[in-house]
């Protein structure tokens, strides 16, 4: 029996996962409290975007963008498996295909900044 | 002692006889720490001699008397009749085709769990008159959890990717290769990656983590297959983008190969 080459999605959708667990919670919660008008000082608009036109900022929000977007997409996949929708390749390249669409929208808008 | 009556349905099934399996109801006058297997041996005993089922030590130690129990799998030496409220539903386990009444045909993971080598392959070979393999306290607790599985198969009843995919090499069994892995005595590891690696190895696994949650031993099936992963993933990168990588992996597969033999 061959060896599988799940690891070439998997090994994104772990790091994703870990991105998720560590760092979406905190950005929900700003993003709460922005809209509520009580932006923390130091992650004010003039703050972010001097972060946002830096190589490491882009890089950064690349990152957590991208990982998020491919491990939700995985997860998605997975979740369609375990309910019985056996047609796998098609979840895979919807979803997977939604998740590099995302990605690049964000290298696109990032590279605007 | 306090005595309480316990509706049972319980399915029967007899090849001889029956073209489908049914549901059986029984009344069971049942003591109230008694468990769902003592109702059962009393039915056999007083009520209906032809009943089936398997179990041995009444201590959740053999792993025998796995059932669906109200649709969950249970030990049912382990399932106690005061947490139940109203009929109790007693299946055969799932996922398993079944022989007769609740007792089901184990073949398919005793076949996978001989696929797996679940054995120590040794690093090296040396003489009895060197001594013991030795190992350190540390080194006993990176397996010693995953050496708890009594094969009561009821993970295997549990998870979802098993019941979807039979050829799926499944919990237990895994779990096992993961403990073997992780022995310090033993060098097999790359000889059971042609099984644990491959799409009916762990990458079957969803990690939906049911395994883990019926597991009567603790044994946490789901954090081995994980774990399993990770080393199978980083194989995968040594194989596939490090030059010379994947000759290195072969050769040693193939000693182990020998090893075996």
């Amino acid at each position: 029996m061959a060896k599988s080459h799940k690891p070439v999605v998997w090994f994104p959708f772990a790091a994703g996962g870990t991105v998720i667990a560590f760092c979406i919670p905190v950005i929900l919660l700003l993003t709460f409290l922005a809209a509520l008008g009580h932006v923390p000082a130091g992650l004010d608009y003039q703050n972010m975007h001097v972060f946002a036109r830096s190589g490491l900022g882009k890089l950064v929000i690349f990152g957590v963008v991208a990982l998020s977007l491919w491990s939700s997409a995985h997860r998605l996949r997975c979740t369609c498996y375990d309910f019985g929708l056996r047609a796998d390749t098609l979840a895979a390249t919807v979803l997977y295909a939604a998740a590099i669409f995302g990605s690049i929208a964000s290298a696109v808008f990032l590279a605007r900044i | 002692m306090k005595e309480r009556t316990v509706q049972l349905e319980v399915l029967r099934y007899n090849p001889d006889t029956d073209t489908e399996a049914h549901f059986q109801r029984y009344e069971v006058v049942c003591q109230e720490e008694w468990v769902v297997l003592d109702a059962l041996n009393k039915i056999k005993a007083d009520i209906d001699p032809t009943l089936n089922y398997r179990w041995s030590c009444h201590m959740a130690v053999c792993g025998s008397c796995g059932m669906m129990i109200n649709g969950e799998p249970k030990l049912s030496c382990h399932a106690f009749l005061r947490d139940y409220e109203g009929v109790i539903r007693v299946e055969p386990l799932a996922h398993f085709p079944v022989e007769r009444d609740l007792v089901t045909a184990p073949d398919d993971f005793m076949e996978k769990l001989k696929r797996v080598k679940p054995y120590v392959i040794p690093k090296e070979k040396k003489p009895i008159s060197e001594g013991e393999y030795k190992q350190t306290p540390a080194q006993l607790m990176k397996f010693r959890q995953y050496s708890m599985c009594i094969n009561c198969m009821l993970c295997y009843a549990a998870c979802p990717q098993y019941g979807l995919t039979p050829s799926f090499i499944g919990p237990a069994a895994l779990t096992l290769a993961h403990r073997y892995n992780q022995d310090s005595r033993d060098g097999g590891r790359m000889a059971r990656q042609e099984v644990v690696a491959t799409h009916e190895g762990v990458w079957e696994c969803t990690f939906v983590g049911a395994c883990s949650e019926v597991c009567p031993a603790q044994v946490d099936p789901a954090s081995a297959l994980q774990q399993m992963k990770i080393t199978s993933s980083l194989d995968w990168i040594v194989e596939h983008l490090i030059p010379g990588g994947r000759s290195a992996g072969d050769a040693a597969s193939r000693e182990d190969a020998v090893d075996k033999s």
